[in-house]
């Protein structure tokens, strides 16, 4: 195993038999290609966004990387590990955070979760003590210690969850959403943790999510993967300009009352919804002006500029290669 | 590892201990039903002395032992195994699969975590209550005590190998909650809960000692009662630790093929 090929997948395949009912007696069977022939390396020590739709294969993906799901074809290597036969020998040098799922005893306090993990994954018992210190400082749990997990908050039991995964010195660490459903202030302390986790120990972080702050915080390089293929693979930069390059931005203004289609260069009208109108315009062109042609001949009242999100990009990478 | 089962163990112990009002309400319940239970063999008792082989004060006894038992063997259910249902349905169960830990021991260590809180809990309070009321035919032998705790171990461990196949049933089933059902009121009738299977004539009484069920409450019932002594006493032993092995096994061959499917068709 090179560190360069840390993580390493070869045309890597999932493929799901769905069946179907399909009248009274038949079933129809069908396959759904959930990963469809993907290739990457991941370098260890490197922090890796992945991205994409949902129902794109992310899930999937990492189901395969901690071996608890078997690739129909292609290679995948993990620590040089075949993942799904290796599967327990693999989970010492993985950590793993479902954002939607909690491996953390419900019932009981965190810390009791804490001792089962110290456990479970044998640490040594100074390596054990030093890693608590640390993980309790680093994500404010000396006061949760005591709670019994099912009273913590969402973003409490995140944090929670993210200490347990990281006890016994994963050298990689898995994250699925981390920062879904939380708040401003426990997504900017999840991402401040994550970030000196790769900077200071090394751990090699793949990460995926729907909130494109959390790849541009912590990730310099970014994979898209939509239909269980590989869109994107590069600088975060890079995705940018492949969407504003080709796509429009929004402008949405809201007028005193309701009156006919703005009319003015460059802007396109989308729609029209009593006194609030949605505007097109090009990317590259600066709101500035626009909003001050609006400003100087309506009565405007409100108004927002809309980038395009993430889903707008992956379509057109879509329409550029036509694929649709 | 050892220490980590003693964990898992200590934690399942601890969970139920931080239901109080869960508790009370099952130790009243408990109360009630062996009263209730308790008038109603009486009754039969008079009509039929030595029913089954037992006096009256032995019929007694079984009716609080039953109570006791009840919690604690998780007779209806409504131990680990709601959980377990609960974890395949919702898929939580693929996060199990990457913990370098066995999954049925991990649940069985669990189980008898729940089954000491309830025994110490659940088990002695509705014993004591009846005991004030009623005359029970307890042992003095300190030796006889012990025998029946062994036993009420080996009950739960075959009691848990049955609860953990419904479990696993819910990997190919949508809903492992019928089965959970079934299940309960097969075992309700076959762990000797609403007569003691000495009662049962012919076929039906024949088949109910030897089903697994037996071992949750007639055997652990028999031995407190003093009717399984020296080798009977390693003969009631063998036949719980054969079923628990038996069931085990099976639970283990179940896991691995659910397993299976979890890993190749992702749940």
């Amino acid at each position: 195993m090179v560190d360069a090929d840390f993580i390493e997948l070869d045309n890597l395949e999932k493929v799901f038999d769905v069946r179907r009912k399909a009248g009274f007696w038949r079933r129809e069977k069908s396959e759904v290609r959930a990963v469809d022939g993907i290739s990457f390396t991941v370098a260890r020590g490197e922090m890796v966004g992945y991205i994409g739709p949902n129902g794109a294969g992310k899930s999937t993906t990492i189901k395969m990387l901690t071996g608890i799901l078997t690739p129909s074809g292609g290679r995948l290597r993990v620590a040089g590990l075949d993942p799904s036969r290796e599967r327990t020998k693999l989970a010492q040098r993985i950590g793993v955070v479902f954002g939607q799922r909690t491996t953390l005893w419900w019932d009981l306090p965190l810390r009791d979760s804490y001792r089962l993990a110290h456990r479970m994954y044998r640490i040594p018992d100074a390596r054990f003590a030093e890693n608590m210190e640390r993980c309790v400082e680093l994500l404010d749990l000396a006061e949760l210690l005591e709670v019994p997990v099912r009273q913590l908050s969402l973003g409490q039991r995140m944090r929670g969850d993210i200490a347990a995964a990281l006890l016994h010195d994963p050298e990689v660490l898995y994250l699925d959403e981390p920062t879904i459903g939380l708040d401003v202030v426990s997504k900017a302390k999840v991402r401040e943790f994550l970030r000196d986790l790769n900077a200071e120990r090394g751990t090699t972080v793949l990460l995926t999510t729907h909130d494109l702050q959390d790849i541009e915080q912590l990730c310099k390089r970014v994979m898209v993967i939509d239909h269980g293929r590989l869109m994107y693979d590069g600088a975060l930069t890079g995705l940018h300009e492949v969407g504003s390059g080709v796509s429009e931005r929004m402008l949405v203004v809201d007028l005193e009352r309701e009156l006919p289609p703005i009319d003015l260069e460059l802007v396109r009208v989308v729609k029209v919804e009593g006194p609030r109108q949605w505007l097109a315009f090009p990317s590259a062109a600066s709101a500035a002006p626009i909003v001050a042609a609006i400003a100087a001949s309506y009565p405007l009242v409100d108004l927002s500029v809309r980038e395009p999100d993430i889903e707008a990009v992956i379509a057109k990478m879509y329409a550029d290669r036509g694929v649709y | 590892m050892i220490r980590l089962y003693a964990l898992v163990a200590a934690g399942g112990f601890r969970r139920h201990a931080t239901y109080r009002v869960a508790t009370v309400a099952g130790v009243f319940t408990n109360t009630v039903f062996g009263f209730i239970v308790a008038y109603t063999y009486i009754a039969l008792w008079d009509q039929k002395p030595h029913l089954g082989g037992y006096d009256q004060a032995q019929a007694l006894t079984y009716v609080w032992l039953g109570q006791g038992m009840m919690a604690t063997v998780a007779m209806l259910g409504g131990g680990f195994e709601d959980e377990l249902i609960e974890r395949v349905r919702s898929g939580d169960i693929a996060t199990d699969l990457y913990r370098p830990a066995d999954l049925q021991l991990w649940w069985l260590a669990g189980d008898l975590g729940r089954a000491a809180f309830h025994f110490l809990v659940r088990g002695t309070m509705p014993m004591m209550l009846g005991a004030l009321v009623f005359d029970l035919a307890l042992p003095d032998n300190p030796f006889v005590w012990i025998a029946f705790v062994f036993s009420v171990v080996l009950g739960v461990v075959v009691s848990f190998a049955v609860r953990y196949l419904v479990a696993l049933s819910s990997f190919w089933l949508l809903d492992g909650a019928g089965v959970a059902q079934i299940i309960g009121l097969v075992s309700l009738f076959f762990s000797g809960m609403l007569l003691p299977l000495n009662v049962f004539p012919g076929v039906l009484g024949e088949l109910a000692k030897v089903l697994p069920w037996s071992s949750l409450l007639q055997i652990p019932a028999d031995v407190l009662l003093g009717k399984h002594t020296g080798w009977g006493l390693v003969g009631a032993y063998a036949f719980q630790l054969g079923w628990a092995a038996v069931l085990l096994t099976v639970g283990r061959l179940l896991q691995s093929a659910a397993t299976r499917k979890v890993v190749v068709q992702g749940g």
